[in-house]
């Protein structure tokens, strides 16, 4: 049963996800800061555009500890990979592939107003309802395309 | 310790489960959503639990967070754009398997073919805020 639902066993999965739980919960404890992920793009992107809907004071004041934020999700990377003593890891999913998934992602997240951590980790741990309709939202469109995709044969 | 420094360090630790989760890479969350692997319902599941203590507990416990001034609410209203925009997030997510978070520590890992979904993901922000800008529901 186990096997069967996780092939690759269950373990680094639930560590994984406790370790994005604490790191989470401690920056709200610590800083009292939401720490979704999505809105670190509109903020950053508040550096570079004049546009008003990048200009908004919510934007302005969290873009610093965002950046920060964001540096630190790579230094995770970086580190992780250390520990491992393996660096460069790669996917098969083709680059175009990538760069429209991104822009559907980008967009989606902003009208939205969130993602995967926003809605489904801080929104959920807030109790926020919405944010439950924008999960199984997402992991329905998410469940469909990615079974359309894998029959059309598009993907590895 | 300044809010900075608290982001970057827990931005480092986020990244570290993530990667450990290896939610890191796009074949492992296609999987899960071709229902072959189920571990990202336990890197959620688990997430949320811890999340959900420090959420629930920490503002009835403490006047203000340790090192900060006040607790953070997350507010964003239902809307008919918040359900459209996770329809397409999700829609993106299903197509390269990969979301915001894991973008951003895959690169710590070395996995440059990720610049191309973060600038994607850039691009996909900022034709958002360039064309539907006008209606405002960021509030986070």
């Amino acid at each position: 049963m186990i096997d069967t639902l996780f092939p690759n066993g269950p373990w680094h999965y639930l560590a994984g996800g406790l370790l994005i739980g604490s790191a989470i919960g401690a920056l709200y404890l610590l800083a009292g800061l939401v720490g979704g992920l999505s809105t670190f793009f509109s903020a950053s992107l508040s550096w570079v555009s004049r546009l008003p809907a990048l200009q908004q004071p919510k934007l302005l004041e969290s873009r610093d500890w965002r950046l920060a934020y964001a540096t630190g999700l790579v230094l995770g990377g970086v580190l992780f990979a250390v520990s491992l003593g393996q660096f460069g890891a790669s996917t098969r999913v083709p680059p175009l592939v990538l760069l429209a998934g991104g822009v559907l992602i980008g967009f989606g997240a902003r009208l939205s107003d969130g993602c995967t951590a926003g809605h489904g980790i801080c929104g959920l741990a807030s109790l926020r309802w919405p944010s439950l309709v924008a999960v199984i939202t997402f992991l329905s469109t998410a469940i469909i395309t990615a079974q359309l995709v894998a029959h059309s044969g598009l993907l590895p | 310790m300044s809010r900075l420094l608290i982001a970057l360090v827990c931005g480092a630790v986020f990244g570290f489960g993530l990667s450990l989760a290896t939610m890191t890479q796009p074949e492992v969350v296609l999987a899960f959503l071709r229902f072959t692997d189920f571990g990202l319902l336990l890197v959620l599941g688990g997430a949320v639990i811890v999340a959900l203590i420090a959420y629930q507990i920490g503002p009835r416990l403490l006047p203000r967070p340790i090192a900060g001034r006040f607790f953070e609410k997350r507010q964003t209203p239902f809307s008919r754009r918040m359900v459209i925009g996770a329809a397409i997030f999700g829609a993106g997510w299903g197509l390269c398997g990969v979301c915001p978070g894991p973008a951003i520590a895959g690169l710590g890992l070395g996995n440059l073919d990720l610049l191309w979904a973060l600038g994607g993901i850039f691009i996909g922000a900022w034709l958002q805020a360039r064309f539907f800008g006008s209606s405002d529901a960021q509030t986070r």
